[in-house]
């Protein structure tokens, strides 16, 4: 029999690059209320938000318009990085519109990395739930320096995939 | 820093010059003509999608024509899907997180 539970839900992308705008969009086989609580909540957001080997802990949150979430990705060599969300609005178990972006330990702002604007939703699906994540970017130059830090990512991904196949060979 | 397509796309008088390149090679000239700006401005915009890779320069007879690079724009997608598999990653700890709070519900 197939277990629905563990049907993989695929992760989708499309781009608007002229217009800065990324769209990611993921089915989750969870009802509305435990995926808006671990969007929401900082002990589980610190348990996920991270792509591995990176991981994540929360300094503070505040979950209210107007409110911060200020957090630090710690990489396998105990490097912080510190990263800042502005809570702008939040309409309850719908959306989430924010501003994210990287800072210092007190949450002062790094003029020197881009700053984007996202939009969560979250919507009811035959599944559970489905959400979706919309980045803007204000700037050309923005949009660049993600890419860059994209290329970045993608290289730490490739480690982290290493070391599944050297888990899984021994 | 080196130039790449991310730059190539981001200006909406080169977007239109890579448009008019799709669909068939072009002369400086001709090309200029399909824009209100000065053709120096046109011209530098040409030099740059060639520096980009986007845009190839062809001698034909004593005229020079442009040609577009079509490989290079897939180098778009091929960091999207590196951003995607980031996402996914993300995601699939996610999946877990929920799968826990499921069994501690139930």
């Amino acid at each position: 029999m197939i277990n629905l539970e563990s049907v993989k839900n695929e992760t989708r992308i499309s781009k608007d690059l002229p217009n800065k705008k990324l769209l990611i969009t993921r089915a989750f086989n969870a009802d509305i209320n435990l995926v808006w609580r671990a969007w929401t909540e900082s002990s589980l957001l610190d348990k996920w938000w991270a792509p591995k080997p990176w991981r994540t802990e929360t300094k503070t949150m505040d979950f209210r318009d107007g409110g911060k979430w200020l957090y630090a990705m710690i990489g396998p060599d105990g490097t912080k990085s510190w990263c800042c969300v502005d809570f702008i609005t939040i309409k309850l178990k719908k959306s989430i519109l924010c501003d994210d972006y990287f800072c210092d330990e007190e949450g002062v702002e790094n003029k020197d990395f881009p700053q984007m604007s996202w939009l969560t939703k979250f919507e009811s699906a035959s599944s559970g739930s489905k959400i979706f994540v919309t980045i803007s970017f204000d700037k050309q130059e923005d949009l660049e320096k993600i890419v860059e830090m994209g290329f970045e990512a993608g290289f730490t991904m490739g480690l982290s995939n290493l070391d599944e196949l050297l888990l899984t060979a021994f | 820093m080196k130039r790449d397509i991310f730059q190539a796309i981001a200006d909406p008088t080169r977007r239109a010059i890579i448009t008019l390149l799709a669909v068939q090679a072009m002369t400086p000239n001709a090309l200029a003509e399909h824009f209100d700006t000065s053709r120096q401005a046109v011209s530098k915009h040409i030099k740059f999608l060639t520096e980009c890779g986007v845009v190839k320069s062809k001698q034909t007879g004593r005229e020079i024509y442009y040609h577009f690079n079509a490989k290079k724009l897939k180098e778009a997608d091929k960091w999207l899907e590196r951003f995607r598999m980031l996402w996914d990653e993300r995601f699939q700890n996610l999946d877990n997180i929920l799968n826990d709070l499921k069994t501690k519900k139930s």
